[in-house]
């Protein structure tokens, strides 16, 4: 996995909150890479850690966050070891970050085109005027009808969706060469939901900008993504690209996230969940955290955590089931049907050009 | 907008009204007559008086022409100066409230904002507990205990400003201290709360991801937010100040209205105490229109057009 | 990265058994679970500031009360020949508390010269009248902290069932109930005070009429957005559904959803109470002579301030303190049961 095309390495991140109760473990020993204009999802349950993990590149924790151990390299540089100053001029100019709810995350006493163009002004010293009219461009780019009548217009005369396309057109405003997505349509209508996701795609190609798409929903991982890391209990349990990812699970938390998300078949029968709930991260348990929920655990699951099985060259697992000498064990039907369609996808596209970044290894 | 001012007008009168009417009958069941505590006056004396000042007539009647007389702005005559209109008597005196009444909002309101932010900026240190201890005493210490202290130790020991007595500027000094300290405490208390709240807004953390510094990030983002919801709080700071300018305006010999209003009740002087009534509500009630109107105008969110 | 587990057997690699499963339950809650008012103790518990607060007002209560019982000199009684004495306390000898004062340039035993007995003292002094300060600063307390408790019931027994009503109601209803206040509102509290007491005579009733009247505004507002707010949600919803009638569940389920707002407007009604109170007592239409209140004690004190300064220091500090403490608290109190509101 290490590679020069890589933008992003984060190496063995361990971060702690100090809380009244103890030390809460939210990360334990995360590593993943992000390479240049692709798309990376982290997927997991709320608390799994995924947000922790981009606010640490963002160097925007809570101040009770302690880092405990790992690097983030980011154009050969650790962002760990930035001053706050430093951080302050990589943020918005290298990497911006989109949040989850349009509506509170504007100021809402600041006209809109004031606040597009504030990166520019910070970033690039840029005259009012300068900024303003490349916050124009950048309103029309995001898809805001009107946008030279709108730019003097306050937050809260736009919808939920065109606020998230000014959200949007803040963090671009300065061509980042990260862009972090932390759950960018929760709080939006289904139907909004996609034309933001598909502004983030059209907006990915035009920038060549890399995103970490960060998101509890596999629905939206599926169009989205070139690779999907899975994080379960502050660790990533799975990697791959987003075909092996869904079609080729090896996990068995991956295989209940995708049994419980509704497909065109599902209809009439009970959607499967994953009982339980995630465990403490005051006291992680021993072994695997996710033995207590898993229906396929074993022994040494409560004795020893797992290391990451390859299973190809960009596929990994952190499971026993993955050991020679664990026993063959049958996943649920929903995943034995994508694992036969995954065959057939493999086979089929042996000779045809799938995944951009393949093309882009020739070319370097 | 025109039709909403309508509305709080229409709102103040009937607040006015309702004021005037429940002071007039409560001081009209009192028990004993302004003239219990005169010397002994012959009936015939005592009808003259009463003739003078209308209370001849039957109640209904004294009502509808005391009502007429306010919207005139006439409030009758004083008992206890009697040759006063009670009128004249207030008009002459709100000069010296309002000023040291207005130093102390302004000083107080802006002050506040001051120390309220430095605490919220340096949330959870040493500065923030100063802050919040200053705040605490300044809510907590009684404004007629803190004006004596000034009084003694400001004026009488070290000599620096008047100890009483009106004439000129630095003789609203110490009133003004002593008036400013609660609109100060309260102000920097609600600052601190409101810049908190802010700082911890998602808008901010936008601001922090922009690469925005924390002086930026005050400077643009949470002062002018954390700000607005001050103008709400101005109309109750205004209360206390009348309040306090009663003990503030006595101690200090300022000849106000606060000082008069404490005057005429030891000295049961109804028709002044009536007339007072309604010009503090009048004040206040001025004072919530105008901050309203202003709240819609600075807050962009709140657009005043029903 | 497989390798490493050859140094298991394969006996680890049999699925787990049930009972294997049992001690691994994943829902089995280790911390014992708390009520939202246990919660809140525990994290006001951790505010020291607020609990010393807590301590100083129980102190009060305990002695001012208690004193009703055990005092040492009558609050009123009056003794011309011991008047403006200094504090004494026996066996203390520091300058203002050994029954001396400075007398034209000179440090006098102002007991000797008032010819007083060997026995006598008084820990914090006379007055103008000889009345024993101590006796009378801790009857003052007694008239406010009585203050804080009548203004809270009335807070209670007012504010609370109308901002109930009107949230809960809603409609014509609320429209009228809030114009009422809005009325209320712009009224200045002092006015409508000052009004009552000069109708009512001064005195400990009236003024106890005229906090009534006027302390319960804030609270009514508070409790009529939180009702409002709690009206809608689902577990009042679901009570609603299930038939419930609208008088129990304004007790079973919004009183208690309520108890945080409640509670912490509290803290801030007493102080202003009280504050309300000295504030009358002193201007002289409040607690009526013989009886002291810290008011009239300040306002008494005031007047000898330039040569007996004790006289109106100690009530000075003891309403002080009071007013402090009750704000303390309830800050404490209000990042209590909003944990949400700044402080960890």
């Amino acid at each position: 996995m290490e590679n020069s095309k890589n933008i992003l390495e984060v190496r063995n991140l361990k971060i702690n909150f100090n809380t009244y109760a103890g030390k809460v473990q939210a990360i334990r020993d995360v590593s993943f890479d992000l390479q240049k204009g692709e798309t990376l999802a982290i997927v997991g349950e709320s608390g799994s850690g995924k947000s922790v993990t981009t606010r640490s590149i963002m160097g925007l924790n809570a101040p009770n966050a302690d880092i405990a151990g790992g690097t983030i390299m980011f154009k050969d540089q650790d962002l760990l070891k930035k001053t706050r100053k430093q951080m302050d001029e990589i943020r918005g100019r290298d990497i911006a970050e989109i949040f989850q709810d349009p509506m509170t995350s504007l100021d809402p006493t600041m006209k809109i085109g004031k606040q597009i163009a504030e990166p520019l002004v910070i970033h690039k010293g840029m005259k009012r005027e300068k900024a303003m009219a490349q916050a124009l461009e950048m309103m029309k780019l995001v898809g805001i009808e009107n946008a030279e009548k709108r730019i003097n217009d306050y937050p809260h005369q736009f919808s939920g969706g065109m606020r998230q396309r000014i959200v949007i057109a803040i963090a671009l405003v300065n061509y980042p060469e990260i862009l972090i997505a932390d759950e960018p349509t929760t709080a939006l209508d289904v139907t909004i939901q996609a034309q933001i996701l598909d502004l983030m795609k059209e907006l990915q190609t035009k920038t060549n900008t890399s995103i970490i798409f960060i998101t509890h929903d596999l629905g939206v991982v599926a169009g989205m993504a070139d690779r999907v890391a899975v994080m379960y209990a502050g660790k990533i349990v799975e990697y791959g690209t987003v075909d092996e990812i869904f079609y080729n699970p090896k996990h068995p938390y991956t295989w209940g996230l995708l049994n419980s998300m509704p497909t065109m078949d599902t209809s009439g029968t009970e959607l499967p969940s994953i009982p339980g709930t995630p465990p403490d991260l005051l006291n992680p348990p021993k072994g695997d955290a996710f033995a207590a929920r898993n229906k396929y655990a074993l022994k040494i699951d409560t004795e020893q955590e797992p290391p990451f099985f390859k299973v190809s060259d960009t596929h990994y697992a952190a499971t026993w089931l993955l050991d020679p000498h664990a026993p063959k064990v049958t996943p649920p039907d929903q995943i034995i049907e994508r694992q036969k369609h995954f065959a057939k996808l493999t086979h089929e596209t042996i000779h045809s050009n799938r995944g951009k970044h393949i093309e882009e290894e020739e070319q370097l | 907008m025109a039709k909403y001012l309508a509305k709080r007008i229409f709102y103040i009168i009937l607040t006015l009204f309702i004021v005037t009417t429940v002071t007039f009958f409560l001081m009209k069941f009192m028990p004993g007559t302004p003239l219990t505590n005169q010397a002994k006056l012959s009936p015939s004396q005592i009808h003259q008086i009463y003739k003078q000042y209308g209370l001849d007539k039957p109640l209904w009647q004294q009502y509808l022409s005391y009502l007429a007389g306010v919207v005139h702005g006439n409030f009758g005559t004083s008992f206890q100066f009697s040759d006063q209109p009670v009128s004249y008597l207030i008009g002459s005196r709100l000069g010296p409230s309002l000023t040291i009444g207005g130093e102390a909002m302004v000083v107080g309101v802006i002050i506040g904002i001051i120390v309220g932010s430095i605490g919220a900026v340096k949330q959870d240190t040493w500065v923030d507990t100063a802050t919040t201890i200053i705040s605490i005493l300044g809510v907590s210490i009684p404004s007629f205990v803190l004006a004596v202290l000034l009084q003694y130790y400001l004026g009488l020991k070290l000599r620096l400003f008047p100890i009483a007595d009106w004439g000129g500027f630095m003789y609203t000094v110490l009133p003004t201290l002593a008036l400013a300290a609660s609109p100060f405490a309260e102000t920097a208390r609600f600052m601190r709360t409101e810049m908190v709240d802010v700082l911890s807004s998602d808008y901010i953390e936008l601001a922090k991801a922009k690469g925005l510094n924390k002086v930026g990030i005050i400077y643009h983002h949470a002062l002018r937010n954390s700000l607005i919801p001050i103008v709400t709080i101005v109309g109750p700071l205004a209360v206390n100040i009348m309040t306090g300018s009663m003990v503030v305006e006595n101690i200090f010999s300022i000849p106000g209205i606060g000082e008069q209003f404490v005057k005429s009740i030891l000295t049961n002087d109804y028709p002044t105490i009536m007339g007072l009534a309604i010009v503090y509500c009048a004040m206040l009630c001025v004072v919530l229109l105008i901050t309203d109107i202003l709240y819609g105008l600075i807050d962009p969110r709140i657009r005043i057009n029903k | 990265m497989a390798d490493n587990s050859k140094s298991f057997s394969t006996g680890d690699f049999l699925p787990l058994s049930d009972a294997d499963r049992s001690h691994l339950d994943s829902e089995k809650i280790t911390a014992p679970s708390q009520t939202f008012l246990q919660d809140s103790w525990r994290r006001l518990r951790h505010n020291k500031a607020a609990m010393i607060c807590l301590v100083i007002l129980i102190i009060l209560f305990i002695l001012s009360f208690g004193s009703h019982f055990f005092q040492t000199h009558n609050p009123n009684a009056t003794n011309p020949d011991l008047a403006n004495l200094p504090p004494k306390i026996p066996g203390l000898d520091i300058n203002g508390f050994n029954g001396t004062l400075m007398q034209s340039g000179e440090r006098i035993n102002a007991y000797a010269q008032a010819h007083a007995h060997a026995g006598t003292y008084y820990i914090l002094g006379t007055d103008y009248l000889g009345r024993d300060l101590f006796s009378r600063i801790l009857f003052g307390t007694r008239i406010s902290l009585t203050i804080a408790l009548v203004a809270s019931f009335f807070d209670l027994a007012f504010g609370v069932v109308y901002g109930i009503i009107s949230g809960w109601l809603g409609g014509w209803v609320d429209t009228l109930m809030q114009r009422i206040i809005e009325i209320i509102l712009s009224i200045p509290n002092l006015v409508v005070m000052v009004l009552l007491i000069v109708v009512l005579k001064p005195g400990m009733s009236a003024i106890i009429i005229a906090i009534a009247i006027t302390s319960w505004i804030n609270m009514a507002r508070l409790v009529r957005a939180q009702t409002l707010e709690l009206k809608n949600q689902e577990f009042i919803l679901a009570a609603r559904t299930l038939g419930e009638s609208s008088f129990k569940i304004a007790f079973k389920h919004l009183l208690p959803n309520l108890s945080s707002v409640i509670i912490i407007n509290l803290m801030f009604t007493i102080p202003t109470a009280i504050f309300f109170e000295a504030f009358l007592s002193y201007i002289g239409i409040g607690v009526s002579a013989p009886q002291a209140s810290l008011g009239t004690l300040i306002s008494d004190g005031q007047k000898n301030f330039q040569f007996l300064p004790y006289q109106m220091w100690y009530p000075a500090i003891v309403l002080s303190i009071i007013m402090i403490a009750f704000n303390i608290l309830g800050d404490g109190l209000r990042d209590a049961f909003d944990p949400k509101s700044n402080r960890k």
